[in-house]
């Protein structure tokens, strides 16, 4: 047998370092519905960013914002905001 | 050999078993205690209770705790130890299948019983065969003493740089975890010379507080096909390791188990049976009288069972005209032994017209008695003779009892 494929872990057990490298999926990909938010109704409490399941909330000093890249849509945050300052919108309402 | 001599002291297997735990010195265990095992469980908390062995035990709730306590310890670097038998090892099924998956060095005791759903406290191997793809590495042993030097030796084999899996050794309930029989158990001294390499191997990965680490966590794709692939290749890897550190063993304190598999009276044998475990004692007795009456028998004793030792089997059996396999368990929806199964597997390897008589034996604690082995005997050899024979036979169906 001839193996032509490249080594995903340096281990021979399948040990990996998330500071280098996180090999898991582009969860984004999966979403069709994501969070937006009414900044006017955001007070910064933090909820949305605990309650996330993939923690891909991106602290942005006066609010939280989904990093679409690992976001996968499932609209836990916007159910737990106590303010309603989340809102699902469905990904066909935006051009990427 | 370099060991001390030792006086051999009577005791049973399960005590055996966890005096030469406490040699190898781990240093997390978790043991739930089930019969035929808890004398184990028993022992090594009493080990640590008098002060003569420096581990943590971990009491858990349950067998699937104990495989989660110790496969984590062993991946945070330590060295570990757990028991079981029976309902317990497949109440760590999916435990069990994680510690070969994060290649974590755990050494476990299975002592064999027959397992559910008809409710049995008796010997047979149907755990171990309902583990058999569980990606461990099996062993079976035969005696008191084969228990005390497998578990040393496991742990060689385990934590090996090149190998890195978990080690299963097998014996079985009743026959061996109760049964009291002489064993010279290792001075403290020798053992820890014995397992003193594995000190000088390059340092396995392990979890570190602080670093963001994972293992066994990210199989995506290629990273799922690339681990199974370097596991099988482990697994492969073992089967001269164990040759090897079974040559090294006898070096030192010199015993000797043949490494994979045992071969008893086969080279000019024209027959072979293979048996395993505590029978594999009653079928050498019975080989000896069937030579001493000039029958050309021999028999191979299966002690590796995963890795199943292809090489060394088919080196065994070539050429030879007819092969009974004993098996203390069964292969639901396949008619052989699981062991005849995975024998009648070389065939292409041995010639496919050689006959390979498959007996059921011995399940539920029922002996594998010297005229069972008789008869497998004469019919094996009445079957290289060109004789009619029968593919299966359950020998206590055919019995009125």
């Amino acid at each position: 047998m001839v193996i032509k494929h490249k080594n995903v872990f340096e281990t021979e057990s399948a040990w990996s370092d998330a500071n280098k490298q996180m090999l898991c999926l582009d969860t984004g990909g999966w979403r069709t519905e994501r969070p937006v938010l009414d900044q006017t109704k955001c007070n910064y409490c933090g909820l949305c960013c605990l309650y996330c399941p993939p923690q891909c909330m991106l602290d942005k000093s006066d609010h939280y914002e989904a990093n679409l890249a690992f976001c996968k849509g499932c609209g836990i945050c916007a159910h737990e905001c106590p303010r309603g300052a989340l809102t699902m919108v469905p990904e066909g309402d935006f051009n990427q | 050999m370099k060991a001390k001599t030792v006086k051999a002291k009577v005791i049973t297997g399960n005590v055996a078993a966890a005096t030469a735990v406490r040699l190898c010195r781990p240093e997390v265990i978790a043991c739930y205690p089930i019969t035929p095992q808890s004398e184990v469980a028993e022992q090594l908390s009493a080990f640590v209770a008098d002060g003569l062995l420096d581990a943590q035990i971990v009491e858990v709730e349950g067998e699937n705790s104990a495989m989660n306590v110790v496969c984590a310890a062993s991946v945070a670097g330590a060295r570990v130890f757990t028991a079981t038998s029976s309902y317990g090892l497949v109440y760590m099924y999916d435990t069990l299948l994680q510690a070969a998956g994060f290649r974590a060095p755990v050494v476990m005791v299975n002592v064999n019983r027959e397992t559910p759903g008809i409710h049995a406290v008796s010997s047979g191997q149907q755990d171990l065969i309902s583990t058999r793809d569980s990606g461990w590495v099996q062993i079976i042993v035969e005696n008191d003493q084969e228990i005390v030097d497998q578990i040393i030796m496991a742990y060689r084999i385990a934590e090996d740089y090149n190998i890195q899996l978990p080690v299963m050794v097998n014996y079985d309930g009743y026959y061996l975890s109760y049964l009291a029989e002489a064993v010279e158990m290792p001075d403290q001294a020798d053992v820890d010379a014995f397992l003193a390499p594995l000190k000088k191997q390059p340092p396995r990965p392990k979890l570190v507080p602080g670093e963001a680490r994972g293992c066994g966590t990210h199989g995506i794709e290629m990273g799922y096909v690339e681990a199974r692939y370097k596991h099988c290749m482990a697994l492969d890897r073992v089967k001269n390791h164990i040759d090897k550190i079974d040559k090294e063993f006898s070096e030192y304190f010199g015993r000797s188990y043949g490494g994979q598999i045992e071969e008893y009276r086969c080279n000019d044998a024209d027959i072979v049976i293979i048996a395993s475990g505590s029978a594999a004692g009653t079928t050498r007795t019975v080989v000896d009288t069937k030579r001493a009456e000039g029958v050309k028998v021999g028999m191979v004793k299966l002690r590796l069972f995963r890795p199943f030792p292809e090489e060394r089997l088919v080196q065994a059996l070539k050429g030879k005209k007819a092969i009974g396999v004993i098996d203390r368990s069964v292969s639901f929806g396949w008619k052989y032994g699981p062991m005849c199964m995975e024998v009648r597997a070389l065939c292409p390897k041995l010639g496919s017209s050689v006959p390979i008589l498959s007996y059921i034996d011995g399940l539920a604690n029922l002996d594998i008695n010297i005229p069972h082995v008789g008869r497998v005997i004469d019919e094996v050899a009445a079957a290289a003779n060109g004789k009619p024979y029968q593919d299966v036979t359950w020998i206590p169906m055919e019995e009125q009892r």
